[in-house]
């Protein structure tokens, strides 16, 4: 044969020899994308603030996840964007009138402590943004309890424009449901709130893109709203039909914007597909016990936490069914074990 | 309705049936290795210096799990001795200088009382040397006569899954008639009174082309199939045309089924209509490193390296030589190295297509467990994996994985998934076989 081919190495490989496109990087640029939205409704309603502690949280975060995997001779990480979503999802569940540093506090404790000490992306079990909030909520319960009127209600007899009463204070407090929070204004988001949780319109886009996309999948928005939607159905409250509380519950708070980009995250939630069902389920119960019973008014954010610590003993509790044995076949196999161990107890005896 | 599995992946299909077949010229000098099918290697029956005619068989094993190998030109054996093979290694081949006349030598075309005689249609499929041609090269006569009498459900695999390859499309267009002669022989091998021919709906003029031509007259079903990756995999055609589940372990007979594909029914008519051995058949060359694209009809025993040649030769250096269809094709080592019976594709790949990156890394998406046809639990197998946990990976069916790549394909952070579990399978293979000497052993002693 011809000499120069002989001179090329060739690689080998098993297979597959090709790979998607779609690859970490993607997967969260695409989940940057879908928080654009929400990102300009929170601009549109409390101006320029919101994209301070956006870019505050962002920053710091990709410097913490530069910063201590180089201290730790690791290889850098920050290409695949993780950092981003993360610092992203943080500055979304702070109040609009927060601090430049307050993020920077929470991104720390995100990304090094919950993140990287253990052992970065995918091997976390608790979601880091939440984790930084949790540590806020914590530390700085005032300035993360106060949240400015947006610019829709500025002039509204009976707003407090530096601290207004969130809608979910009126569903689970003594008093009536004022006449400017509607259906409507919450949906569009022209109320009070974090700075990513408000409009559900704009959450809502950015998950269905999600969903067209393939990031994440169905299991977990669908069975965490629907769960919150069924037991608020059930129980109602707040002094007005069980279907309008049910509506406000759905509305209100960060539910929308914890079912669909943070109890979706990758590491801390099930893999099993029967597990995400059950996961999602579970956010949705403690969320609607935090509400009704808790001392937070919002319980988004903790039931999501605490069912992250549950997401490894679900994937072990479902695990897959085989291919090529019938559900009667499992069944006769368990029962000719029955049968094995009562003939040996027999036998015993 | 489309009929189809759980699980699957839509890779770049890349498929250019558009391009219609070329003829590639036999090579000066074709390598015919011993080794093309499961089982038994063949014995060469020709010596240094003899002639032999195209067609002429010079290879065999009487076991009943081998089929015969034959001269695919016409000319001098100049070498018998190991050459490089395909699928790795050096293999003992026949080495045919060709003297360019192609003077055949087939078998005579059977009668048509014949063509009603399983035992003939077995026997002629036999000595015309045919395999699976889907890339599997099981012997195909071994394959019909173990499952009569269990299969009830004949399944032709016309999926055509992988991305590139187009040899079964090509097929299906170009010789629809005698496509579903080979068939129904199959059929009538197989002493069953159906087929069910299975073809995804990427191509539907070759659905409509057969449906025209009353596939009924010949005892087949054209069964659509949904376009998703491995729809092709014997377990997966077995599910969606029957909706039966190949037990774990067990061969599609278990469940009553048999699948063969469209390029060896092909080659069943070529035998019994025409007398023609497995001498050629369809090669899609492709890949980044060729200019283009060729869908060519390529003599068994052709190297790698006249083949890029005849194909317009390299535009960019190769860095490997797949063969097959991506997702389950292996590497070839050489250029040397010729195409045998179950090549379907040969594609010469560059850094284009290669996504490597210096450090996987698992971010527990879960897309692996979602896109695996097998029902399996990626995620968690190479976690055991790389702990070394054995115990744990057989409990997690790891001997399940028929290496189908479609976890490692969908995986975002570039995990080995299908290598970890290859490198798994083969170990326990190994044990077990193992295991099994050392009881013959004992037994022996025992004597």
């Amino acid at each position: 044969m011809n000499d120069k081919k002989e001179r090329i190495i060739l690689d080998v490989a098993y297979q597959p020899q090709v790979r998607t496109n779609v690859d970490t990087r993607r997967l969260m640029l695409r989940v940057i994308i879908a928080l654009l939205p929400a990102v300009g409704v929170a601009v549109w309603q409390f101006g320029l603030n919101p994209l301070v502690v956006i870019a505050s949280s962002v920053l710091s975060a990709v410097f913490f996840e530069w910063a201590i995997r180089k201290f730790r001779k690791q290889s850098a990480s920050i290409g695949d964007l993780s950092a981003v979503v993360t610092g992203l999802l943080l500055a979304l569940t702070l109040p609009p009138s927060a601090p430049w540093w307050l993020p920077i506090i929470g991104t720390f404790f995100g990304i090094v402590v919950v993140k990287q000490l253990y052992g970065g992306i995918g091997k976390n079990f608790l979601n880091p943004a939440l984790a930084g909030r949790a540590f806020l909520l914590a530390s700085y319960a005032m300035l993360m309890g106060r949240y400015p009127a947006p610019a829709a209600l500025s002039g509204v007899e009976g707003i407090d424009a530096i601290s207004a009463a969130t809608p979910l204070s009126f569903l689970y407090g003594s008093d009536p449901m004022p006449a400017y929070y509607t259906a409507k204004t919450m949906f569009l988001g022209l109320i009070p709130g974090a700075i990513g949780e408000i409009s559900t319109l704009a959450l809502l886009i950015g998950g269905v893109y999600l969903l067209a996309t393939q990031v994440i999948s169905w299991r977990i928005p669908v069975s965490f709203l629907g769960t919150v939607a069924l037991l608020t159905l059930i129980f109602g409250g707040g002094g007005m039909s069980n279907a309008d509380f049910m509506v406000y519950n759905l509305l209100s708070g960060g539910l929308v914007l914890g079912a669909f980009f943070m109890a979706t995250d990758y590491a801390t939630s099930p893999v099993t597909l029967k597990g995400q069902l059950l996961y999602g389920a579970g956010c949705g119960a403690i969320t609607v016990l935090i509400r009704y019973f808790g001392g937070y008014p919002e319980g988004v954010s903790y039931a999501i936490l605490l069912m992250n610590l549950c997401a490894w003993a679900i994937d072990k509790a479902f695990h897959r069914h085989q291919f090529g044995v019938s559900k009667e076949d499992t069944k006769a196999e368990k029962e000719a074990q029955k049968a094995e161990k009562k003939a040996a107890k027999e036998a015993a005896k | 309705m489309t009929h189809t599995f759980h699980g699957g992946v839509h890779p770049d299909y890349r498929k250019r049936p558009d391009i219609p077949v070329t003829v590639i010229a036999p090579p000066p000098q074709v390598v015919i290795p011993m080794i093309q099918h499961i089982g038994a290697p063949c014995k060469p029956l020709v010596q240094k210096g003899d002639l032999v005619k195209m067609g002429q068989k010079i290879g065999e094993n009487p076991a009943p799990v081998s089929a015969p190998v034959h001269a695919s030109v016409s000319g001098k054996v100049v070498a018998v001795e190991p050459r490089p093979h395909p699928l790795g290694d050096t293999i003992m081949s026949v080495v045919i200088e060709n003297d360019g006349l192609d003077t055949p030598e087939f078998m005579e075309p059977m009668t048509p009382e014949q063509m009603k005689n399983p035992d003939a249609i077995l026997e002629r499929i036999r000595q015309a040397g045919v395999v699976g041609m889907g890339g599997a090269m099981f012997p195909t006569a071994f394959k019909i006569s173990g499952g009569i009498g269990k299969v009830d459900r004949l399944i032709i695999n016309g999926a055509e899954c992988e991305p590139y390859l187009n040899g079964d499309h090509l097929t299906m267009l170009n010789y629809p008639e005698q496509l579903l002669k080979g068939i129904e022989l199959v059929r009538i091998a197989s002493c069953v009174d159906k087929a069910y021919y299975g073809i995804e709906v990427n191509k539907q003029d070759a659905i409509d082309l057969l449906n025209s031509l009353h596939p009924e007259k010949y005892g087949i079903e054209i069964v659509p199939e949904k376009v998703k990756y491995p729809q092709g995999g014997e377990k997966m055609q077995v599910k969606a045309v029957t909706g039966r589940e190949v037990k774990p372990g067990g061969l599609p007979s278990g469940v009553g089924a048999n699948v063969v594909s469209t390029r060896t029914c092909y080659a069943v008519y070529q035998a019994c209509y025409e007398g023609r051995p497995v001498i050629e058949r369809i090669v899609t060359v492709s890949g980044s490193a060729l200019k283009e694209t060729v869908n060519g009809l390529t003599r068994v025993g052709t190297p790698f390296g006249y083949l890029a040649e005849q194909c317009g030769g390299f535009v960019k250096t190769p860095r490997k030589i797949v063969l097959g269809g991506p997702m389950m094709g292996i590497c070839a080592t050489s250029f040397d190295a010729p195409t045998i019976k179950g090549t379907s594709g040969v594609l010469f790949f560059t850094e284009e297509e290669d996504k490597h990156v210096d450090e996987p890394t698992c971010i527990r998406c879960g897309k692996c467990i979602s896109v695996c046809p097998m029902k399996l639990e990626p995620v968690f197998m190479y976690m055991y994996y790389t702990k070394g946990d054995y115990e744990m990976l057989e409990k997690y069916h790891v001997m399940d994985c028929f290496e189908c790549g479609s976890c490692s394909y969908n995986c975002p952070g570039r995990m080995p998934l299908t290598h970890a579990f290859k490198t798994a399978k083969l170990m326990f293979q190994a044990k077990a076989a193992k295991e099994k000497a050392k009881a013959e052993a004992a037994k022996e002693a025992k004597k």
